[in-house]
């Protein structure tokens, strides 16, 4: 599906979704008629485009947002909402699986039901789509045009037939599945997060390409929901640029959960047979076919910059890495900026949300803003979930920066013991001699909730040294923090003894 | 015979002797190659050969076998490996100095479509500089030990295994050349790259060397401060030849510490992780521990008291991140005797009162599962022995004993020169 098509269109026509439709692409909508020059046009009704939108109504300033497709964007349509509630789905059967662990018997005839996974992620679609409705911008000031925009010139950007001036504008278009490079995928279909969550049922046989964030963590829910799942991932480890440990605990969680893993393999070729469809596999080590009914491709997402007309407007860019935007989030037309998906290497929807902001302030009200200031955090939803924040070792040594990190596993933690949640570490680098930290990796069942304290910390310059004298709730999983505060305290200790 | 009233010296004689037998049992005496396992129709391993060439020095000195079929044996060895065929056809024995992974008993061809394995050719290498530095005598067949090994070394082109990369790359193979991964985090390739450091022909610059410990992690894990690596032979291999005991690179110079100490506290973590048993393995405690790659139960997942277990084949285990199915390398932990005697010789004692049917053949198998139920207390057993694991056993038994490997390789230049090219200094090389 290309991102022209609107997602929501091949859904079954169920209340929810007629109740999410008319949120984010009402049926019927008049798309206002623009008088004078705009303070700011949005390009895009993503995370980043309507936190700009609301901010720069907020600001008093005359603002339009133009969105071809649904408001809200990937997030909430194809991308963190959806997944994270068939995530939460999955776990549970997971858990359920597991009951026995903590000392539960297991429920007899679990019954694995996709539909009404499929059925409540629309539900919740539905109802978080209220918040940032059509109609609710447009009482809050904000004139939104749905429409396909093509930029006019340096100050003015068109849609369906009308002509939009501005003072300032921001591209918020985002960013779409890449296609995978595999002769034969087009043609025999392969799903991606844009319609994956449109099946009614789990496939019998699921082969996912691509061992990153997506894959993984779609992998692991579709396994828990009855899916064979074949994993193929061209590099060594999962989640390529992230901790080697945290790789080699995922691998173990997702081997545990029965997915069938290949590492340091490439897909080389599909075709159809029937139904199935007939995947090659190659790596260093062999060659093997397997057969599957679908496949699922996270292979990296692609900006969306074409069919803008950017040229026009004097915005320089690339097909792969999207819009050039300095380190104001400026584009090389310095009236126009760029946010979220369509300009960052991190595209995370709390990236697009931070660089709206950074966009609002900037663009309209003489703000500096930096890009590389940012103190930038993620996560992966797998179980256990991945997060990070900060600097790597290795980037940091690769700045000639001594780095001292300090460990605490997850069954040293009382409350991770008694939750059955042992999997998994807390990882925080600080310059060496110091208490300042460079970065952090936490390895848990709730880590993206853990790695906020350590985002705060570093973000407000407080080093481990005094997360030590914050008093943490027990039992929490978060005291992992306090643990490894506690031994760097010993460290200081143990160097003033001698 | 479990131990208890025999003397340390004895018992370590005892181990290292019978480890020793491997290599005059399970060498193929026409080529020198030597099996990877004793299982019936294991290929040669060129890792263990290397191993191999290092004993044979030891059987010398602790008058297991005479000097002139010790070096009837380096010789043969020697002649095989330079006289083999080196080309791109998938059935040499290797290409560009470097051998195949696994070759075959009798012919000496690559088997088993294995790579071609850089970190095994080193320690094959490894092997053929400690026969050239023992085999000193003025004697044709010494003479010739001399000039094969150094011929052999110099012949490696350590420039083409970067593969255009800033490291080495691990393997290639004739149908697809390398592979597309090199070594990340520490490992057991420092002998690795001392070696191809100091090559006079194709050495390496020392920019790879920096570019390998830029992506090292100094972790204070269990309140012990050390370079991490989870498998326990990560921390040993290269100390078989190098006696890393007070000489700094600029990594360890910044940290204050060394290798040997960093393996000292390698060994203290093991202690450490056993002891507290996160995941309830049987056998596991403070003397019982060994965590490493070895041989396993098979790749299975079985209910054992109420408990799903999932069991690993041949696995590169590791700790505290895994993987780990409760299988231990009693090898791995004898072969850590340098660093840590007292903690080693405890672990090495309580594993022959613990397990008496195990350790009566006074051999190490290369892994046993206790939470596996077997005949016994010990449970899993693997099956006969493997090379590398008696060869680290009878080589660093020998270094605790007279450092004999460590002050061979102190002699060799090649050692030193790599050693400074990487900056090593302080220590025996000051």
């Amino acid at each position: 599906m290309s991102h022209d098509e609107s997602p929501v269109g091949a859904r079954p026509l169920d209340p929810d979704s007629l109740a999410l439709l008319a949120n984010v692409h009402p049926p019927v909508w008049r798309n206002p008629r623009p008088t004078g020059t705009y303070d700011f046009v949005i390009v895009g009704a993503g995370p980043a485009g309507m936190l700009a939108a609301r901010g720069a109504a907020t600001l008093g300033r005359k603002v339009a947002l133009i969105e071809r497709n649904l408001l809200g964007g990937n997030c909430l349509n194809v991308g963190c909402v959806p997944s994270k509630a068939l995530i939460g789905t999955a776990r549970l059967y997971a858990r359920m699986r597991d009951a026995k662990d903590l000392g539960v018997p297991v429920p007899e005839a679990v019954r694995i039901n996709v539909a009404e996974a499929m059925q409540r992620i629309r539900h919740l679609q539905a109802r978080l789509s209220r918040a940032d409705s059509a109609g609710y911008l447009r009482d809050h000031g904000v004139d939104v045009y749905f429409g396909a925009a093509r930029f006019a010139g340096p100050t003015q950007v068109r849609v369906e037939g009308a002509v939009l001036r501005f003072k300032k504008a921001l591209i918020a278009t985002g960013a779409r599945p890449m296609t995978p490079a595999i002769p034969g995928i087009v043609a025999a279909g392969y799903l991606t997060n844009e319609n994956a969550f449109k099946l009614r049922e789990a496939p019998r046989r699921l082969l996912v390409i691509g061992g990153g964030p997506l894959g993984c963590e779609l992998a692991q829910a579709f396994c828990r929901l009855g899916s064979h799942v074949v994993i193929a991932q061209d590099d060594p480890m999962f989640l390529q640029g992230e901790e080697r440990d945290a790789a080699q605990i995922l691998s173990d969680s997702l081997a545990r959960d029965g997915i069938e893993i290949h590492l340091n393999t490439q897909v080389v070729a599909v075709r159809t047979q029937g139904k199935q469809k007939i995947v090659e596999l190659a790596s260093d080590e062999s060659k093997l076919s397997v057969s599957v009914d679908e496949i699922l491709a996270g292979v990296g997402r692609a900006p969306n910059v074409e069919n803008m007309d950017l040229e026009a407007a004097r915005v320089e860019y690339d097909t792969g890495t999207g819009i050039r935007v300095n380190d104001f989030l400026q584009t090389t037309n310095a009236r126009i900026y760029a946010a979220g998906d369509v300009c960052l290497e991190h595209k995370f929807t709390h990236m697009a949300d931070a660089t709206a902001r950074m966009v609002l302030h900037n663009a309209l009200t003489r703000g500096r803003g930096r890009l590389s200031a940012l103190t930038v955090p993620w996560c992966t939803y797998t179980d256990p979930e991945i997060a990070h924040v900060g600097l790597y070792v290795h980037e940091a040594r690769q700045r000639a920066i001594p780095v001292k990190t300090f460990t605490i596993l997850m069954h040293d933690v009382d409350r991770a013991v008694t939750d059955g949640d042992e999997e998994g570490f807390l990882k925080i680098h600080v310059k060496e001699g110091t208490d300042r930290i460079l970065g952090a990796t936490v390895v848990a069942r709730h880590a993206g909730e853990m790695i906020n304290e350590l985002s705060v910390a570093m973000t407000a310059g407080i080093g481990l040294g005094e997360l030590g004298r914050v008093i943490h709730a027990y039992p929490t999983q978060g005291e992992a923090i306090k643990m490894a505060a506690d031994a760097y305290y010993r460290t200081r200790l143990r160097a003033t003894a001698h | 015979m479990n131990g208890e009233h025999e003397s340390d010296e004895a018992l370590l004689e005892r181990f290292q002797r019978a480890a020793f037998e491997y290599f005059l049992t399970q060498g193929n005496p026409a080529n020198g190659l030597v099996a990877d396992t004793t299982r019936a129709g294991a290929p040669a391993s060129i890792a263990v050969v290397g191993f191999g060439l290092s004993c044979y020095a030891v059987g010398v000195e602790r008058g297991w076998m005479s000097r002139s079929d010790a070096a009837a044996r380096v010789l043969a060895t020697l002649r095989f490996f330079w006289n083999s065929l080196q080309s791109e056809a998938p059935d040499a024995s290797g290409y560009k100095g470097f051998y195949y992974h696994f070759l075959d008993m009798q012919s000496g061809r690559r088997m088993w479509q294995s790579e071609l394995s850089l970190i095994d050719s080193g320690l094959l290498l490894a092997g053929m500089l400690t026969a050239g530095a023992y085999f000193d005598a003025r004697t044709p067949g010494e003479d010739e030990i001399r000039v094969l090994a150094d011929a052999l070394y110099r012949r490696v082109d350590w420039q083409w295994a970067q593969g255009g990369a800033a490291t080495v790359r691990q393997g290639w193979k004739p149908d697809s050349g390398f592979f597309h991964y090199g070594w990340d985090g520490y490992s057991e390739a420092a002998i690795l790259y001392v070696l191809a450091l100091a090559s006079p022909t194709h050495p390496l610059s020392p920019d790879c060397y920096a570019a390998w410990t830029a992506t090292y992690q100094w972790e204070n894990i269990y309140d012990y401060e050390y370079l991490y690596a989870g498998p326990l032979f990560i921390h040993q291999f290269s100390h078989v030849w190098i006696d890393f005991d007070g000489i700094r690179d600029e990594f360890m110079r910044e940290k204050r510490s060394d290798y040997f100490e960093n393996s000292r506290c390698a060994v203290s973590v093991q202690r450490e992780f056993a002891r507290r048993n996160p995941h309830g393995y049987a056998g596991y405690g403070e003397d019982c521990w060994g965590i490493s790659a070895n041989d396993g139960p098979g790749f299975k997942t079985l209910t054992i008291e109420d408990r799903e277990r999932r069991f690993f084949g041949y696995a590169a285990r590791g700790i505290p991140y895994g993987p780990d199915d409760g299988t231990i390398a009693p090898g791995a932990a004898l072969a850590s005797l340098p660093f840590a005697p007292q903690i080693v010789l405890a672990a090495l004692r309580e594993l022959c009162a613990r397990y008496p049917q195990m350790t009566q053949a006074s051999r190490l198998p290369s892994g046993f599962n206790p939470t596996l139920p077997g005949e016994g207390p010990q449970g899993w057993v693997s099956e006969g022995y493997f090379g590398l694991d008696q060869g680290a056993i009878v080589l660093m038994i020998e270094n605790y004993r007279s450092q004999l490997l460590w002050r061979l390789m102190r002699r060799c230049p090649y050692i030193a020169a790599g050693l400074r090219s990487a900056a090593f200094t302080g220590g025996w090389l000051a």
